[in-house]
């Protein structure tokens, strides 16, 4: 049943149509920690250039499931493809998913002892094996495009967190990836740095990126998601375009969700 | 408007005269409440009774070069224990004709020091450099090539001897150590289990124990006729030693590192060495600097248990002296010189580490 209600999702506003072809297909996928069942059974198919807004109490297992599709947790039953390549325990292909999709954490997760180009400069240069001044050129450009060039030497612990979260986002651009996943990216901030990174977002979601958000900002949802979902107990509860999703919500627990979130 | 004005007024006022400056420093901190004055009293009383005699002694009523005869005659140190048996103290019974070889290897040793000092300089050239600069004492050591008498290591002794101990055995347990602190961590059962076991037999006994075993024992399980170098037994033991202690600081170091750290890396791609060498090891040998130096610093001071298989380090060619009958009687005055020497070597040691740190520090 859920799983007719998160594939008949409408079709979302013609000016942002994703293409028809699957960059993650997820089939009935469980995941356990020890005894406790906190993926029971999730049914996802994010098309290309798709935007998918994850929303839900705490502990309904958001972080979870997108955590499952870079393998940062393993899940233990049912299928990931992502991109065309299945998870399994084949360490190449989880380095070439991870190297494919980028990611950002709720507390930003730079490296400390790095300058912010080094931070970026990082992965291009050990892991797509850039030459190192290419990689500073390409990490350059996309602290520009966070806004945020004039940082470029310094070091994380001396920026805002806001100034942090781009860099962060900057960090996961640098490697080209084709999915960007982000887990409550701006639930840390001090409110007066939300919108810097949410413009950010919006930025990447024009550009065509696919997108899987974990985020409270309905704000964001409405303007850029293709589909809200909403997730409790480890179910995907109910999907759809934000502007039904908002109206009308189907089940008695997104109702109580919205309520309390949007009051 | 009024109130800022007042704000930039205030600002300018100076503290008084009493809290800054000389006056201020000694107020502060040498008569604040009674108990401190009455500490600064004591300690003054002390040092006036203990300092001026102690100056005498040290350097007015002292010898510094001339026999023992005019010692026996003088109240003041005997300094010329060490000018007359300088060079038995540092070289030991490397033939004397020959010292200036060890003499120019620890020259050699120390100028690399002084010159890797600065992080900037750490590239793959400088390390190319070392195993130049290494094998080059090794050569002069030992000769035997180049024109150079061969020197049996049996007969290396005093200074060298220690540090060739204290330099090797630094270097190469410090990786050892990392590498068992991953290995105590590791996801792999075996490796694993074979590291914890390692740490904590090491761990369980005494280094003598070891320099016994490598020493006595183990040359007995070897077929005849085969014998491994003395010194470099005790080497072994030694890096062995020092590695299982550096691993259990190294692992304290890695626990310190957030999850987020290892996620924010694979999730940009980078495997598990890279991820280790990149981002988690260089975070993780940082916060445990301090300890690690202290580690550093007493298996520097252990060297000198190698006395007890008759390898004639720093502290047993001094010892040698002392049983001279015409030098009995002056130990204190052997001793500070020894202890002056380690304290040179252990205060370095702590100091660069603090310059490290410094330069480490991000925030
Ligand atoms: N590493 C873990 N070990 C055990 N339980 C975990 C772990 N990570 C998360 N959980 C549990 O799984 C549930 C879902 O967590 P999570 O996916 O973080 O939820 P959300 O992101 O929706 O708040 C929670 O009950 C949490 O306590
Ligand atoms: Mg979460």
């Amino acid at each position: 049943m859920k799983k007719e209600m998160v594939n008949e999702a409408t079709a979302p506003p013609e000016s942002r149509l994703p293409e028809e072809e699957a960059m993650i297909e997820i089939v009935d996928m469980h995941k356990w920690f020890g005894d406790f069942h906190v993926l029971k059974g999730v049914d996802l198919t994010v098309k290309k250039q798709e935007r998918i807004v994850i929303c839900g109490p705490s502990g309904s297992g958001k972080s979870t499931l997108i955590r499952c599709i870079n393998r940062l947790e393993e899940h233990q039953r049912g299928r990931i493809v992502v991109d065309g390549i299945e998870l399994t325990n084949n360490l190449k292909n989880i380095e070439r998913i991870r190297q494919e999709v980028g990611m950002v954490f709720q507390h930003f997760n730079l490296f400390p002892h790095l300058t912010i180009l080094e931070n970026l400069a990082l992965g291009p240069i050990y892991v797509r094996k850039t030459p190192r001044k290419e990689a500073e050129e390409l990490a350059m450009h996309f602290l520009e495009k966070v806004h945020i060039a004039e940082q470029a030497l310094k070091y994380p612990g001396q920026l805002s967190g806001g100034q942090q979260q781009r860099v962060a986002i900057a960090r996961s651009l640098c490697m080209s990836p084709k999915v960007m996943l982000f887990d409550e990216p701006t639930s840390a901030l001090d409110p007066e740095m939300i919108k810097e990174v949410l413009d950010v977002m919006i930025d990447l979601a024009r550009e065509g990126m696919t997108m899987i958000v974990v985020t409270h900002e309905m704000g964001f949802a409405k303007s850029v998601a293709h589909r809200v979902l909403f997730m409790d107990f480890g179910r995907i509860v109910e999907g759809n375009t934000p502007e039904e999703f908002f109206k009308n919500p189907k089940h008695e627990r997104t109702k109580l969700f919205l309520s309390q979130i949007l009051h | 408007m009024p109130s800022a004005i007042l704000q930039n007024h205030e600002a300018e006022i100076r503290p008084p005269v009493t809290s800054v400056g000389v006056i201020g420093w000694v107020k502060q901190n040498l008569f604040d409440g009674w108990f401190n004055t009455l500490l600064t009293l004591v300690t003054v009383y002390f040092l006036y009774r203990i300092g001026p005699p102690l100056f005498r002694w040290m350097f007015m009523d002292s010898v510094w070069f001339g026999p023992a005869s005019e010692c026996n005659q003088n109240p003041g140190a005997c300094w010329s224990i060490i000018s007359s048996n300088f060079r038995f103290i540092l070289f030991g019974f490397y033939p004397y004709d020959q010292q200036w070889r060890p003499l120019l290897a620890m020259l050699i040793l120390f100028g690399f020091l002084y010159y890797s000092r600065d992080r900037r300089r750490w590239t793959k050239r400088l390390g190319y450099a070392w195993i130049i600069g290494l094998s080059a004492m090794g050569i002069l050591m030992r000769g035997g090539i180049l024109g150079l008498s061969a020197v049996e290591s049996s007969q290396w002794g005093g200074l060298p001897l220690t540090l060739i101990l204290s330099v090797f055995g630094l270097t190469a347990a410090y990786p050892l150590g990392i590498f068992l602190a991953l290995g105590r961590r590791s996801k792999m059962p075996i490796i694993k289990s074979l590291s914890v076991v390692y740490i904590e037999l090491i761990r369980g006994v005494p280094l003598i124990s070891l320099l016994f075993m490598g020493s006595i024992i183990f040359p007995l399980f070897l077929p005849e006729g085969i014998t491994i170098n003395k010194i470099l037994r005790a080497q072994v033991a030694i890096i062995l030693f020092t590695a299982a202690y550096i691993a259990e600081v190294v692992r304290g170091g890695l626990q310190g590192i957030p999850r987020g750290q290892y996620e924010a890396a694979e999730s940009i791609g980078l495997n598990y060495y890279l991820t280790m060498r990149l981002v988690i090891l260089p975070q993780a040998l940082k916060i445990v600097i301090p300890p690690t130096v202290s580690i550093l610093i007493s298996a520097f001071k252990d060297t000198s248990l190698v006395v007890i298989i008759a390898l004639f380090d720093l502290l047993k060619t001094t010892q040698s002296v002392l049983s001279n009958p015409e030098w009995m009687g002056f130990s204190k005055e052997a001793y500070i010189f020894i202890a002056l020497l380690y304290f040179l070597g252990c205060f370095s040691m702590a100091n660069y580490s603090r310059k490290l740190e410094r330069e480490l520090s991000r925030d």
